[in-house]
């Protein structure tokens, strides 16, 4: 089933972040999911809140499937140039 | 090399103030992200898929040893070791944190180094032949006009919003190394019948999702007339470049819709209004800018490589460097050398900052302090003595810097692709490693000579795949990587716009294909010197195509 999560760029690192249960978390597995309109306008109004908040440089929904991301360019940014699996989030943990 | 004046001192450090009291409003809320943006922009910055990309403008390719060193101090401090060579003779790193751009902008003015026009609707940084200066072929050297192209352009005030970006190429040989006719303008130095020194200007080439070789707006200007004609065509494509759709505003398709001739009449209309004004260039200015570019202080040298290296006959492999990696140099017993960024199976254009320095080192001891970097995305030493060649190879195979596959099937020419782009739909970097892994035997690229390859992963065609013999574009299709094979392209005097040749490939038969038309190539050409794209010109792309599709 096709849940959803927020994701965004780190104002500060620029950095790929996933709006968590407590802020902002950079694995997309503890990115707090939507999977029903309720919940995803409450995940849009907090991303929202952290755009205006300066937390963040942009904030979008993306589609996650079967614990990752639909999207080849979201699993890259998830996990990190595939070319250099030494750089990215997936130099510190498996994404 | 050109060296800052005071003013130009003054001017990039009050950028820098400038940009690092912009990113602390930024910090601070002051400014939205809406507002920061084409602020950061116009000092380099974008942000990419997973960080933020500062792209450093490197002048028509030029560096001392002195600025990579910086650059290298840069990668190691504030990125993660390494930086990117682009298909513009820039560098891009691909990790700054933004708060810590402004302290890299300072540290690259302390070397004379900024981001300036690396991005937005302005002219951007001019490139040129990777050989200025010590090109044998050289009737003049194309940096000197570079530069003053420079100056002009820095944040002219009438040109920092136009339609769309413009580049400007220049080159001075009587070989086109610089690529001038897919270029927004392309200035070529030449010699008139009269025995008159100018340029011809080409306006209206580029790649991207219309590629268009530019057409010839004047067979001969003057050089005095070169910033108030450059002005002129400026001045036409700011008031009549479309604004209304972002895909129609480079000016080929200003020059496409209005006709060559039109748009030279209203060129030279301009030109009329402007000429014999401020912007006349006279012969002192051209003068004192050329002192800037003097030619070194060479020793008189007899040229060994005709009569074969002495050290050579010792070495297969350094003879075999020596053939694809160097170039004739216009000082007889002088060489000029390239650099191949290309190793088998590397990223093309990524530099580690140990090779970088080490490039730096080998600069100081055998090329005067100077390094190019070039639009394939390698670098080049430009004064080498024949003499210090074999221990200059020894050096550079020591830091794994040897690779010798200058223009040939291992050279590929790769943007960053979705490994790194916001804006690529498909990988590219991979690709390349794959196609570079295919054709890892060296004897091999000998035997199929010289061949581009040129990858882009996506329609903005950074890979400037338009132009490679053999041209790869990816395409998304339902989620999955598809690339597109071109044959037929070629940047040099006959530029030329490869054809598509059927249907993409999956990711994981794409370098299966790129070796069916190799092969195909080797099969058919008339003679072991026929090269890759005479035998597509010669052959049409049926053979070709019946190679790849026919059994599908």
């Amino acid at each position: 089933m096709t849940s959803k999560v927020v994701t965004a760029n780190r104002l500060t690192d620029g950095l790929v972040v996933y709006l968590g249960y407590a802020g902002w978390t950079e694995d997309i597995h503890l990115a707090r999911r939507a999977s029903d309109d309720a919940s995803r306008e409450e995940l849009l109004a907090l991303a929202g809140k952290a755009v205006s908040d300066n937390e963040v440089a942009d904030a979008w929904l993306i589609d996650i499937e079967a614990e990752r991301a639909v999207r080849r360019r979201e699993r890259i940014r998830a996990a990190g140039p595939t070319v250099r699996p030494d750089l990215g989030h997936q130099a510190t943990r498996s994404a | 090399m050109y060296r800052y004046d005071e003013f130009d001192h003054k001017f990039v450090a009050e950028r820098v103030s400038q940009f690092r009291d912009q990113v602390q409003r930024r910090l601070n809320g002051e400014l939205t992200e809406d507002e920061f943006k084409p602020l950061r922009l116009m000092n380099g910055l974008y942000l990419q898929l997973h960080a933020y990309m500062l792209r450093v403008a490197i002048p028509y390719g030029t560096l001392s040893s002195r600025q990579m060193r910086k650059l290298a101090h840069i990668a190691r401090v504030y990125d993660k070791g390494y930086g990117h060579f682009t298909t513009r003779q820039n560098i891009q790193f691909n990790w700054p944190k933004l708060v810590d751009t402004p302290d890299i902008l300072q540290e690259l003015a302390e070397v004379e180094m900024h981001a300036l026009q690396t991005s937005g609707n302005c002219i951007r940084n001019v490139t040129a032949d990777q050989y200025a200066g010590v090109a044998h072929d050289e009737i003049d050297d194309p940096r000197i006009y570079a530069e003053i192209i420079r100056q002009w352009s820095t944040l002219h005030p009438e040109f920092s919003f136009l339609p769309r970006k413009f580049k400007i190429a220049v080159t001075g040989a009587e070989t086109d190394r610089a690529a001038v006719k897919v270029h927004d303008i392309g200035i070529t130095i030449l010699i008139n019948e009269a025995g008159d020194p100018g340029f011809r200007i080409d306006v209206g080439g580029g790649l991207g999702r219309t590629p268009i070789v530019g057409k010839t707006v004047r067979d001969f200007l003057p050089k005095q007339d070169l910033l108030t004609y450059l002005e002129a065509i400026l001045r036409v494509y700011n008031m009549l470049g479309r604004r209304d759709n972002i895909y129609k505003a480079r000016i080929k398709i200003l020059v496409q819709s209005e006709g060559i001739e039109r748009f030279r009449e209203l060129v030279e209309m301009e030109f009329a209004l402007l000429h014999g004004g401020s912007l006349d260039l006279p012969k002192s200015e051209i003068a004192r800018i050329r002192a800037y570019f003097s030619p070194r202080a060479y020793e008189k040298l007899p040229d060994q490589l005709e009569e074969g290296m002495e050290a050579s006959r010792a070495d297969s492999e350094f003879d075999a460097w020596l053939a694809t990696n160097t170039v004739p140099h216009k000082v007889s017993g002088y060489a000029i050398v390239n650099i191949s960024l290309k190793p088998v199976g590397g990223i093309p254009g990524d530099a580690s900052a140990e090779e970088m320095e080490a490039v730096a080192d080998l600069a100081d001891r055998y090329s005067y302090g100077e390094i190019r970097v070039t639009h394939e995305q390698n670098l080049t030493l430009p004064d080498v003595r024949q003499k210090d060649l074999y221990d200059l190879w020894l050096s550079l195979n020591i830091s794994g810097l040897a690779t010798a596959n200058i223009g040939h099937a291992g050279d590929i020419i790769a943007c960053p692709g979705l490994d790194y782009c916001a804006l690529a739909n498909t990988r590219s970097i991979p690709v390349a490693q794959n196609i570079s892994r295919r054709f890892a035997d060296m004897r091999r690229q000998l035997e199929i000579g010289p061949l581009s390859i040129n990858i882009s992963g996506c329609i903005n065609a950074c890979g400037h795949h338009h132009i490679g013999n053999i041209g790869i574009l990816g395409v998304e299709k339902n989620g999955e990587e598809f690339y597109q094979i071109t044959l037929g392209g070629r940047a040099d005097d006959n530029a030329a716009i490869g054809r598509i040749v059927g249907p993409g490939f999956a990711f994981e038969e794409v370098t299966d294909a790129v070796e069916t038309v190799v092969n195909t190539y080797l099969s058919r050409r008339s003679h072991e010197n026929e090269s890759f794209v005479e035998a597509y010109e010669r052959l049409g792309e049926e053979p070709f195509k019946e190679a790849l599709y026919a059994a599908r």
